[in-house]
């Protein structure tokens, strides 16, 4: 399954589901749900957090909340 | 008239706008204090609606929604679940970005779920045409059952809608905008769920809460948001291509930080060298205007030093918070807390650290306060151990004199200087023992704490130039309070311990002077005090001969500098008794009965009675011994020079030996490095982490770090 840390830099993906327990709820707050579009837009150096964009709102997460996202891409 | 006053809570995401509305709103009527038993932040401010009609307006801290995730959060829903709390409004605002109105309507459908009449603000009207937005506004209205007024906080339009829909806050609606049977029961507001749900079950419940809510704004945004994407022009993108890139990205946030240091200490040269000339001659003025005696020596030596020990530092605080404001403001801070995540993660610390080891370097106590949106305890708590670390402005009178004594002043590859170098090596020191100490910290600290990372990267925007102001007014002002309570008192408390005496000898001060240099004359070094003083009268008597355009007398100066001789000799006499006095107070006795203690690190007593004193305030070490080796009003003299002179002069009285020698030196910079010395730093760290036991532990762990550091350093290099 793919999850947002697999998405390449300029990538666009749609959310597909997340374990509710792990995932801050802040984030779902800001618009990470499930059906939304989501698209990377730059990675820190050293495995660094993520630079997302996930409906219209700029969001850096860690890699580690990244891998449990999962996503199909958009082609 | 507390009748017409409506109380208005203005609530919203942060990055909407909120806090410019509410300066447009309050203007100067701002106050800024705590939530009852809260460390939180609370700014209410006064806002005149009409003649007769006033508003209290309480800035709520910025959050996404009223799922509480921090201290800043858990406010809001304290304040609008109560009615019996004193902030609850009496109308709500919930403030929203036009180009975010999506995820801004989450809050606003879970306070309209409330009850409590609600405005919708939609801000930054102006960017609605570049980016090609649309909005049917009375259609949105109808679907979320509420008032809207669009406005920009930039272009200051609106303003006046919004006092009026506050005046006529009776007619909004209080009813629901999404049924309840939509929510089931599952709803934070439910207080009885709230308590009995486990923390995963709640999760799970405002999981759901969060989707249904998103589905109603979804609908209710497709009949009346339309935006046009051809028309949005996209610099934001380009600019993050730059400022988050790999390699550019850090490279400008290395070149904009040193450019900020050094444009504040270039600009805060000046007004701190007008700041202490003033409060020189404001001790001076008192001393001479009103009748010599204990309140006048309380009054000036006491509580005017003590002000101007605090007050010095406003240039720095203010410029550093100047620029700090900034670049939170412009939304470039940020982009730091992205970049230097995973670096600050490797010492425990988090991206959001970055902000207060920052501004460390201009005083701990409001680095410590921002802290506060760092989610994860543990990480928060390293925070705000190691931030002490950070060299502040307050330890810079103290290297720099220490400096001057101990280190040449030579140039060394053309450009650099050894003093130079002295000083950016123990800033380097600081903040490598403050990453050292992280690291450590999070090592041995078994404390569970979820860390999790999420970070809003708003769009940029030019800073409005009123939030900078009163950001900077704001922060600079609880400096001034919260370091000028303790300050004030300790200069108090030590000014009374220095006067008052434990035997004859302070009591006969002035007889046995006198005695003395009747018998013996003056010693070598009043002498060479005394040279001193002659020679800058001299030259301060050539400058005014310049200034006036009248040529120089040799005669008319060496007849006015023969005039003014006796005049020293007196000053000398009493910076003798004074220093006398101080050797028997209570005070010198408490340096005497240190001395053990810190012999091994080559301090005498009177280093030791600078070091007790300097505990409340670093910068309290270079007055107190001023007023030690006797140079009392000299001390303050701009280059040093007798003070200088005196220490370079001052010897072990047994040995003979000079006390301020290189090993010395380098013992007591390393110290005054590593060293708490503040004690309004631990009163914010009680604060912060409410209660004694952290801040005991840092001042203890503190205290060693410098003393081993002191020890190893004087037994090495004597």
């Amino acid at each position: 399954m793919l999850t947002i840390a697999d998405l390449k830099k300029g990538e666009t993906a749609i959310i597909l589901d997340f374990p509710i327990d792990s995932i801050p709820l802040k984030l779902i707050e800001m618009g990470c749900l499930p059906g939304n579009e989501i698209s990377l837009v730059q990675t820190a150096i050293f495995n660094g957090p993520l630079f997302l964009t996930i409906n219209e709102s700029n969001i850096a997460i860690r890699k580690d909340t990244a891998a449990q996202i999962q996503i199909e891409k958009v082609l | 008239m507390s009748d017409s006053t409506i109380k208005v809570a203005l609530i919203g995401n942060p990055n909407t706008g909120k806090t410019s509305l509410f300066n447009h709103l309050t203007g100067l009527n701002q106050k800024v204090g705590n939530y009852p038993g809260i460390t939180v932040d609370k700014k209410t401010g006064t806002c005149k609606l009409s003649k007769t009609q006033k508003a209290t307006i309480l800035d709520l801290p910025g959050t996404y929604s009223l799922n509480p995730s921090s201290a800043d959060e858990k406010i809001v829903i304290d304040v609008l679940n109560t009615p019996e709390n004193d902030n609850y409004p009496d109308v709500a605002i919930v403030v929203t970005d036009v180009e975010q109105l999506k995820r801004n309507l989450l809050i606003y459908t879970q306070v309209k779920d409330l009850e409590i009449p609600t405005i919708l603000v939609v801000n930054m009207a102006d960017q609605m045409q570049s980016k090609g937005i649309s909005i049917n506004i009375p259609q949105l209205e109808a679907d979320l059952k509420t008032k809207i007024v669009v406005i920009s906080s930039k272009q200051k339009t609106g303003i006046d809608e919004v006092k009026e829909a506050i005046i006529e806050y009776k007619s909004l609606s209080t009813k629901r905008c999404i049924p309840a049977e939509r929510i089931t029961q599952n709803t934070i507001t439910n207080t009885d769920l709230f308590t009995s749900l486990s923390k995963t079950e709640l999760k799970k419940v405002q999981h759901r809460e969060t989707i249904v809510r998103y589905q109603f704004i979804n609908e209710a945004l497709k009949k009346s948001y339309v935006v046009d994407r051809s028309k949005a022009t996209d610099i934001q993108a380009k600019l993050d291509r730059v400022f988050t890139h790999k390699f550019f990205g850090y490279g400008i946030f290395a070149i904009l930080l040193l450019l900020i240091f050094q444009v504040i200490f270039e600009w805060s040269n000046v007004p701190m060298d007008f700041i202490d000339g003033a409060f020189g001659a404001l001790a001076k003025w008192t001393k001479e205007v009103l009748p010599a005696g204990m309140f006048t020596d309380l009054l000036a030596d006491g509580i005017i030093t003590g002000l101007g020990g605090i007050v010095i530092f406003i240039p720095q605080i203010a410029f550093l918070f100047l620029f700090i404001a900034i670049l939170e403001e412009s939304g470039y801070m940020s982009r730091v807390v992205f970049l230097m995540d995973k670096i600050m993660r490797k010492f425990g610390l988090s991206g959001k650290s970055v902000v207060p080891l920052i501004s460390g370097a201009a005083c701990a106590i409001p680095a410590i306060m921002a802290t506060r949106n760092i989610e994860s305890w543990k990480e928060r708590l390293i925070t705000i151990l190691v931030t002490p670390f950070i060299t502040c402005s307050a330890r810079l009178p103290v290297y720099a004199i220490l400096i001057a004594l101990i280190i040449p002043n030579e140039r060394v590859f053309w450009i650099f200087n050894w003093q130079g170098i002295t000083l950016m090596l123990l800033y380097l020191i600081g903040f490598a023992i403050a990453l050292l100490s992280a690291y450590i910290l999070h090592k041995t600290l078994r404390i569970e704490s979820k860390s999790y990372f999420v970070v809003e990267l708003p769009k940029y925007k030019v800073p409005l130039l009123k939030n900078v102001a009163y950001t900077v007014v704001e922060k600079t002002k609880t400096f001034v309070f919260e370091a000028g309570k303790i300050i004030l008192a300790i200069s108090i408390i030590l000014w009374v311990l220095g006067s008052v005496g434990v035997n004859d000898q302070f009591h006969n001060a002035e007889s046995i002077v006198a005695e003395s240099i009747e018998k013996n004359g003056f010693t070598k070094i009043q002498e060479v005090a005394l040279k001193n003083k002659i020679l800058r009268y001299g030259e301060s008597l050539e400058e005014e001969y310049k200034e006036a355009g009248k040529t120089f007398d040799e005669e008319a100066m060496n007849d006015s500098i023969i005039k003014k001789i006796p005049e020293f000799k007196e000053e000398l006499i009493e910076d003798e008794i004074a220093g006398m006095r101080l050797e028997n107070s209570v005070l010198g006795t408490i340096g005497k009965a240190i001395e053990p203690a810190i012999k091994p690190l080559g301090y005498d007593w009177k280093i030791g009675i600078a070091l007790v004193s300097s505990f409340a305030a670093r910068e309290v070490f270079i007055g107190t011994l001023a007023t030690i080796y006797s140079v009392g009003s000299e001390g303050d003299d701009e280059s040093g020079n007798t003070i200088k002179a005196k220490m370079q002069a001052e010897v072990h009285s047994n040995s003979g030996k000079k006390v301020f020698t290189f090993a010395t030196g380098i013992s007591l910079l390393l110290f005054y490095a590593f060293a708490m010395q503040c004690m309004s730093t631990l009163a914010i760290v009680k604060r912060e982490t409410n209660g004694w036991k952290w801040p005991m532990i840092q001042l203890g762990a503190m205290t060693v770090i410098a003393y081993v550091a002191g020890l190893i350093a004087y037994q090495f290099l004597k």
